[in-house]
């Protein structure tokens, strides 16, 4: 268990740094959730995975059993999947509005808000 | 209830405002931003001198509950922020546009992140607010969705949500090498030697990732391709506070919570002034005004990391003094490039000029922001960096001092292109008519300036406070 779940965050971590490296703007947010993803299972492995037994205090016992799942991971990471989902919709709708504008989705060829320099010396004027 | 008045007051002011017309927003954000001011100044008149009022949230006993803790340097920055919240929600009263009424909420909710990343006393916590932060600031980058207002903020998320990742994945490794997540216990956990030596790999991640956050030296890209796009207030609003909030995440883990190795700390000195090297050179390139002070906002961010390099409580008092100079001076003299804007009708300083004659009131605001920057006695940026660099030759960094000394000089360079371009030259167009300020954005930027001369010319009381706050930083032993 503990060994798949390191091999598929050492993957999912391999494809999205491939990914975030490309200058293709869909494959730069697809390779930004992927690595979220990546950070969700850290999160995850963080605390003692692989119990299956729920955190809930038997009636009569007054500590809860060694062998009970970490309750804390599992929180911080639905915390993190929520947070990680709506920034995730909002680069695609991001990237969808950009692509309308340049069909391309070259990261290379957005340049308006930093215009190329037409004279050797000085900056180009930006229109405000 | 106190400690979370700060955040409340401008979230909940943030939801309202969303139903509200255009008129109705803007001055419910005045109204917002005023409260937030008096709440943060009466937490800080609340604390006791030197001690931190902390609030325990989520019905649980520490170190498990989600704590909320002020101390001096916590509520100090708090109230800055609200100060300039209130500045800047005045000076977008007086502007008309559509962009800026819609603005509003997410301004408010920008001050609200803010001031909760100051209260947080919790990594996890402290990560989440860092995602409400870079959010709001995506919506006010996008603002109408213009082309170039959609690619600034696909540059600025690219590198600031793999910033938020690492944060994350650090988080993540510190609890697991740990078992804690609270500042307080994570400082008690640290000084078992075993527990410091394994969290040591995962601590630097969590400081590489806020250095990308704070605009340092190689990843500040960021920051000059996203920051000029935007309209003058919001600029004000997000150059002057993000960039900070990050330093000052960095000054309270390393000088607070963990123990960072001197080798680390070392190489950071190193990286301060190289940033500032960076960011200053970059400006005297460009003759746009928008880019030259985004630029310089990096070169600033290189002082504070000096500050922290230095690792005493001498130098994090001079980093918190500085910090709020810089808050006060950067996001005024950005509200000052938009009245220049209003008045001359361009930001590029070749096509403006003749500010002086036109406008001699906003020339004197300028000379005083720009003197400030620069570090003309008396001003806030002469203590600030008479405090740093105090610091830096008595540890015998004769480098580091003299390397920022030089960087004081080249932002003359800067501030004197400006002067003579944009106030003191004849407007190259002899037929352009000056444009009209509306009066709130003058309040605006007074209030600001009045702020910065009363620092400068009277600033024992606020040394004393920032040498209040950071008496109990880098005590917890240096790194071994």
């Amino acid at each position: 268990m503990m060994l798949m779940l390191i091999l598929s965050l050492s993957v999912l971590v391999a494809a999205s740094v491939l990914l975030i490296l490309s200058r293709d703007t869909l494959r730069l947010v697809v390779g930004l959730a992927m690595l979220g993803g990546a950070a969700n299972l850290t999160v995850f492995l963080a605390g003692r995975p692989g119990s299956t037994l729920p955190p809930i205090i038997a009636a009569g016992a007054e500590t809860l059993s060694p062998a009970a799942a970490n309750p804390l991971p599992q929180a911080l990471v639905l915390t993190a999947i929520v947070i990680g989902f709506a920034l995730l919709c909002f680069a695609l709708v991001l990237i969808a509005n950009l692509a309308r504008h340049d069909a391309r989705q070259d990261g290379d060829a957005l340049r308006a808000s930093e215009p190329d320099a037409t004279d050797p010396i000085k900056p180009p004027v930006m229109e405000p | 209830m106190l400690l979370l008045l700060p955040v409340l007051i401008p979230l909940a002011a943030a939801l309202l405002a969303a139903l509200l017309p255009a008129r109705g927003r803007q001055a419910l954000g005045v109204a917002a931003a005023l409260a937030q001011t008096l709440a943060a100044g009466f937490l800080l008149s609340a604390l006791p001198a030197g001690g931190r009022l902390s609030l325990v949230l989520g019905n649980w006993p520490l170190p498990y509950g989600i704590e909320l803790a002020a101390d001096t340097l916590s509520a100090a920055l708090i109230l800055i922020s609200a100060l300039l919240g209130l500045a800047v929600m005045l000076y977008s009263m007086g502007r008309d546009d559509p962009e800026s009424a819609a603005a509003t909420p997410l301004m408010l909710g920008l001050l609200a992140s803010v001031a909760a990343v100051f209260l947080a006393a919790d990594l996890f916590n402290l990560y989440v607010w860092f995602e409400l932060m870079l959010i709001t600031t995506l919506g006010l980058l996008v603002g109408g969705g213009a082309p170039r207002r959609n690619e600034a903020a696909f540059k600025y998320l690219a590198l600031n949500l793999l910033g938020t990742l690492l944060v994350l994945v650090a988080v993540a490794l510190i609890y697991a090498a740990s078992g804690q997540l609270n500042f307080t216990a994570l400082q008690v956990a640290g000084q078992w030697p075993q527990v410091a030596a394994g969290l040591r790999p995962y601590l630097g991640l969590l400081l590489l990732a806020l250095l990308l956050k704070a605009g340092a030296l190689p990843l500040f890209a960021w920051l000059p391709a996203s920051y000029p796009v935007l309209p003058p207030p919001v600029l004000a609003l997000v150059g002057g506070l993000l960039t900070k909030v990050a330093a000052y995440v960095l000054l309270r883990l390393a000088g607070q919570v963990f123990a960072v190795p001197d080798l680390w700390l070392e190489a950071l000195g190193w990286l301060a002034l190289l940033t500032m090297l960076a960011g200053v050179l970059g400006a005297a390139y460009h003759w746009d005004v928008r880019r030259i002070l985004a630029l310089h906002i990096v070169s600033q961010v290189g002082y504070l990391l000096l500050g922290i390099a230095l690792a005493s409580p001498a130098a994090a008092a001079g980093t918190a003094f500085f910090a709020v100079h810089n808050i006060l001076v950067k996001a005024n003299l950005l509200l000052i490039a938009g009245l220049m804007f209003a008045s001359a009708g361009h930001y590029d300083l070749r096509r403006i000029g003749g500010l002086y004659a036109t406008r001699p009131l906003l020339a004197v605001l300028f000379l005083v922001s720009a003197f400030s920057l620069v570090g003309v006695p008396p001003s806030t940026g002469f203590w600030g960096k008479f405090m740093l660099l105090r610091e830096a030759f008595e540890q015998e960094r004769y480098v580091w001092g003299g390397g920022a000394l030089a960087v004081g000089l080249l932002t003359l360079y800067s501030m004197s292109k400006i002067w003579l371009e944009g106030f003191w030259k004849a407007h190259p167009d002899p037929a352009a008519s000056a444009g009209v300020i509306p009066v709130p954005a003058y309040a605006a930027v007074l209030l600001l300036t009045g702020l910065i001369l009363v620092m400068g010319l009277y600033p024992e009381p606020f040394i004393h406070l920032a040498q209040v706050a950071t008496a109990g930083f880098w005590h917890q032993g240096s790194g071994t």
